[in-house]
């Protein structure tokens, strides 16, 4: 019975053409916006349409056939859902170009897109066993750590926005932490498979009375949250100031371990461990308080700066919560239908472009569109938790379920971020804001979840007879 | 450009956006259910309602149970578990080792999953799941589901297996 449910799991139905229509209703959208900016703006019909519009879908279009030839089983929905998500996102660049943010730079985010299409072509043609990553998790956790260290170096580590977080290569900039996010989810995949037994068996019960209230780990195997808690804590947030990839990654992890060993009380431990260290460290870290207070008393008139007391020493020192406060008022101008694309005040916003995009998403569409931008993060979200269960190896179920939490827990952090239910962090939506890197390690991890899916679907290879001794294995 | 056109672009944009996202799920809800098609293909097979149409429907699935050859019983008749029986309904009957088994059978000679009854169109069929000893209906060994009819003792180990009226 089980194994005939398992086996419809996911049926072994290809579904290229559905892809094809919402990739093209994608790249239609895309359009639409465009048009719809040009209209709202300047009263015409955008100049560019077929320049932005035109690369965009054949960028797109390119990436589908490339998908219906090399990955013919994956997943028919995650590659329209990026579309949709890039596409907005340049839409959304264009009209901020268009409102005279020279920051916005729309003409480098789809060079940027190209690019990143490219490197998902590479990777789904490249990476035919996704599994094979699993020999070398020591070596990519090493990776993972040196990426995230390499800011630190005094040559070519830059400091953006009080973040340091970002390497200055002279021609280009990148953040390599967006890199490492993924090199530590393939780390942790691997560590977890191998030593997922001990981690989840060994443990010290905890009751009251009769009820169990939690079971201990043992402290020994407590030391890879340690070592992840201290590199967090220590590494991001103290020398780094960057809470947003701290929180990331951890959470990534937590999220892992209770994937791997089905116990809530690594969860408790690791929560209270991060939130118990944020507090301790709240009074000793500068950087980390302006953080909290910004968060906490936004609206403060001194924490805000309004113009009546800019040489308030506080906001001398500290900067100042402008920025989410007007994200604030961006999206309660939005309200339920927005402003219209191209038709709301958003260039006030501080780094509209980058963290904020959501909030100048959320002025102009209102809450009808960005609920549609969520539901598509959520939708691949659940596209790739639907591979890891239907994903035979270890492995895979964990690396599909880390990336696809890594994609959620992001978004997450970014939203809760812009609409004050968190601190602010600085981490980007994915396939939205406008950053190379950070479309780039989207794309990357997109590809990933496509090869898996694939792999996932396709049919068992058929035994030519019954009982033979050989088979025909189909690679 | 009047604001009333611009309000229309607005709305319409929004509403294909949305239009968009029905249409993901949609893609995602022939994934986990099967095609249309293919669910409408199902019910097919029972067609002894033609002339009666949409209200006798839902007595269809009930109209074979009455007719006399079809077998109600599942009976274990040697073996450890022998006198035991098993209403046959819709649904397959899993037999082995297994504890998610539908019958477990406590058989040293029994797999894990060692065997699966199921019908359809209304015949009993038996298949092994690639058990190590090997199901028997009568005195042959099965290579693939053969139908079984009331009486046809089903080996598995060292318990016997029949469908009963």
């Amino acid at each position: 019975m089980s194994t005939a449910t398992n086996s419809q799991a996911l049926p072994p139905v290809k579904r290229r053409n559905a892809e094809l229509a919402m990739t093209l209703a994608a790249i239609g959208l895309t359009m639409f916006a465009l048009i719809e900016i040009g209209l709202t703006r300047n009263g015409e019909m955008p100049p560019q349409l077929f320049l932005y519009g035109g690369v965009f879908g054949g960028l797109a279009v390119l990436a589908h056939v490339f998908i219906r030839f090399f990955a013919p089983w994956s997943d028919p929905l995650l590659l329209p859902l990026a579309t949709l998500l890039n596409g907005l996102g340049i839409g959304m660049l264009w009209r901020l170009d268009q409102g005279g943010i020279d920051r916005a730079g729309p003409m480098s985010q789809l060079i940027l897109t190209a690019a990143s299409m490219a490197v998902f072509a590479a990777i789904v043609f490249f990476l035919k066993e996704p599994r094979t990553l699993q020999r070398y998790p020591y070596i990519i956790g090493l990776g993972a750590v040196v990426l995230l260290l390499l800011p630190l170096l005094p040559g070519i580590g830059m400091t953006v926005n009080g973040a340091r977080q970002w390497l200055n290569l002279g021609f280009t900039t990148i953040q390599p932490s967006e890199f490492a996010k993924i090199a530590l989810v393939i780390f942790l995949s691997g560590y977890m498979v191998s030593k997922r037994d001990v981690l989840s068996l060994a443990s010290k019960q905890i009751k009251v009375g009769r009820f169990k209230i939690l079971d201990l780990p043992r402290m020994r195997d407590m030391a890879p949250m340690a070592a992840m808690w201290g590199f967090c804590i220590i590494v991001l947030v103290i020398l780094m100031n960057d809470l947003g990839t701290s929180l990331l990654l951890f959470g990534t992890f937590l999220a892992m371990i209770y994937v791997a060993t089905h116990r809530s009380s690594w969860i408790v431990i690791g929560l209270t461990a991060f939130f118990g260290a944020c507090v301790a460290l709240y009074p000793f870290v500068s950087h980390f308080k302006v953080r909290m207070v910004t968060w906490l008393d936004a609206f403060a008139p001194d924490v805000y700066c309004v113009d009546g007391v800019p040489d308030d020493a506080w906001c001398r020192l500290n900067g100042d919560s402008q920025q989410l406060v007007r994200g604030i008022f961006a999206l309660a101008e939005g309200g339920v239908t927005g402003s219209g694309f191209g038709g709301g005040d958003v260039g006030y916003i501080i780094e509209v472009q980058n963290d904020f995009i959501f909030a100048a998403f959320a002025e102009e569409l209102g809450l009808t569109g960005i609920m549609v931008m969520l539901l598509a993060l959520v939708l691949m979200v659940e596209r790739g938790m639907r591979i890891a269960l239907a994903s035979k190896e270890l492995f895979i179920k964990m690396f599909a379920s880390g990336i696809s939490f890594l994609i959620g827990f992001q978004t997450f952090v970014v939203i809760g971020g812009v609409t004050r239910v968190i601190p602010m962090t600085g981490a980007t939506i994915p396939f939205v804001a406008k950053g190379g890197s950070a479309l780039l390690s989207s794309w990357i991890m997109l590809a990933l979840l496509m090869r898996m899916s694939n792999n996932a679907r396709k049919p068992a290879p058929q035994a030519i007879q019954d009982e033979g001794a050989t088979q025909v294995i189909q690679r | 450009m009047s604001d009333l056109t611009l309000m229309l672009i607005k709305v319409a944009y929004l509403a294909v956006l949305w239009l968009f996202v029905i249409f993901a799920v949609g893609v995602i809800r022939t994934d986990l259910i099967g095609s249309p098609s293919k669910s409408k293909r199902r019910p097919r097979p029972s067609p002894s309602g033609q002339d009666g149409g949409a209200p006798r429907r839902p007595a269809a699935p009930k109209a074979p149970r009455g007719r006399r050859n079809e077998p109600r019983t599942l009976v274990v008749t040697k073996g450890p578990l022998a006198g035991n029986s098993l209403p046959l309904g819709p649904h397959p009957i899993l037999i082995g080792r297994a504890n998610d088994a539908t019958l477990v059978i406590n058989d040293d000679y029994a797999s894990g999953r060692h065997a699966r009854i199921y019908s359809e169109n209304g015949r009993w069929f038996v298949e092994d799941l690639g058990s190590t000893n090997g199901t028997y209906l009568g005195q042959q060994r099965l290579t693939r589901p053969q139908p079984v009819s009331v009486g046809q003792p089903i080996r598995i180990g060292k318990t016997v297996l029949e469908l009963r009226k």
